[in-house]
């Protein structure tokens, strides 16, 4: 039985699909087999970010509508063994996405992967709320902003009222928070939300922070998951992400700030500057 | 210009706790409204255009609140009157 998990965050741009990518790539390096959804019906864009967008024939909505079976629209990782990508469609029409049609697909999908990551779209509405609702675990992405956590926050209350786990009193939807797009330069000069901050208002586990890392935007420019990069800050954090939801007890890496030398502190750094 | 600024640096105005501040108010006010009944929003309308008809009072001049405790709710409904209330007779 596959476990499903959503990546969810109620804010846009916050790093859902990165995450996506990045999560499913960890899962599938570990040697899971993993099958990652794109629930971003009309606006799919984890192919692209997956580089897999030449790749496309079929997708989430035909296999729905039964117009290519899931064997068709699935389309295997060149790069990592194990890891499959299920595409949304460019379609407009929201409301081919229906509560039987995804029940289906990961009926299906079950039986024959370990792990199936659901990449939720922005918003609360129907792709987002049917990307949660067969969810065992939800991460939920925050950036230490305002915004972001109060969505997150709401996402948390709609995660325990509205799923399938709520509706059918079985065990929650195991949370995990996943801080993104940290500054660590910009919590020490108190001007940004710092990871207690958050853990204080949202008060769920903290699945890993990464940082603010130049290495995301690299690896969407090349369609390549972060933790490929595991040279890079967000690659490592990323990789350590997943250690300890597979239940490895990892320190955080990137929540402190790294120590200076008396004359980088006089004069300042680029790093510091740039973030 | 680092040195200088290093030197001479004003004391940072804090606006991470101020982020914190306002989210843990607005997060536990949603929090509260979240977990009430459904009917809540409507009754909250209808109360206040009930009020509305005889005092002359604004939106936010009326709270209401569902508090739990144990097995019981507590419908609190606060009105916050204006200072002179003329009476209307008709």
């Amino acid at each position: 039985m596959a476990k499903i998990i959503v990546i969810t965050s109620g804010k846009g741009g916050v790093g859902k699909t990165t995450t996506s990518a990045a999560f499913a790539a960890g899962l599938a390096l570990r040697g899971f087999r993993t099958v990652v959804i794109d629930f971003d019906i009309g606006l799919r864009n984890l192919d692209l970010i997956m580089g897999c967008e030449r790749r496309v024939v079929y997708d989430f909505i035909n296999v729905i509508k039964g117009e290519a079976n899931l064997k068709q629209a699935l389309i295997k990782d060149k790069r990592i063994d194990n890891l499959f990508i299920l595409p949304a469609s460019q379609t407009r029409d929201k409301d081919a996405l229906t509560l039987e049609g995804v029940q289906k697909v990961l009926d299906e999908l079950q039986s024959d992967y370990d792990y199936v990551i659901c990449d939720s779209p922005a918003g609360i509405e129907r792709g987002a709320y049917l990307a949660m609702y067969f969810a065992d675990h939800a991460i939920v992405v925050t950036n230490p902003e305002v915004s972001s956590v109060r969505d997150s926050d709401r996402m948390l209350g709609i995660l325990a009222s509205k799923s399938r786990r709520s509706e059918q009193k079985l065990d929650p939807i195991k949370e995990h928070l996943l801080l993104t797009r940290y500054s660590v330069n910009r919590v020490e000069r108190g001007d940004m939300l710092s990871v207690d901050d958050v853990l204080e208002i949202l008060a769920i586990p903290l699945l890993g922070v990464i940082p603010e890392s130049q290495a995301v935007l690299r690896a969407s420019n090349s369609g390549v998951p972060v933790t490929l990069d595991g040279e890079s800050d967000a690659g490592q954090a990323y990789i350590d992400a997943v250690g300890r939801f597979l239940g490895e007890d990892l320190p955080h890496r990137f929540i402190k700030p790294a120590k200076k030398g008396f004359l980088k502190r006089l004069f300042g750094s680029k790093e510091g500057a740039a973030a | 210009m680092s040195l200088l600024n290093y030197i001479f640096r004003n004391k940072p105005k804090n606006t991470a706790s101020l982020a914190k501040e306002r989210l843990q108010i607005i997060v536990s006010h949603e929090r509260t409204t979240r977990s009430g009944p459904d009917y809540l929003p409507m009754l909250q309308r209808e109360l206040i255009q009930v009020i509305a008809k005889y005092v002359d009072i604004d939106q936010d001049q009326v709270k209401v609140e569902l508090e739990r405790s144990g097995n019981c709710s507590i419908l609190e409904l606060n009105i916050t009157l204006p200072d002179h209330i003329t009476a209307e007779v008709d």
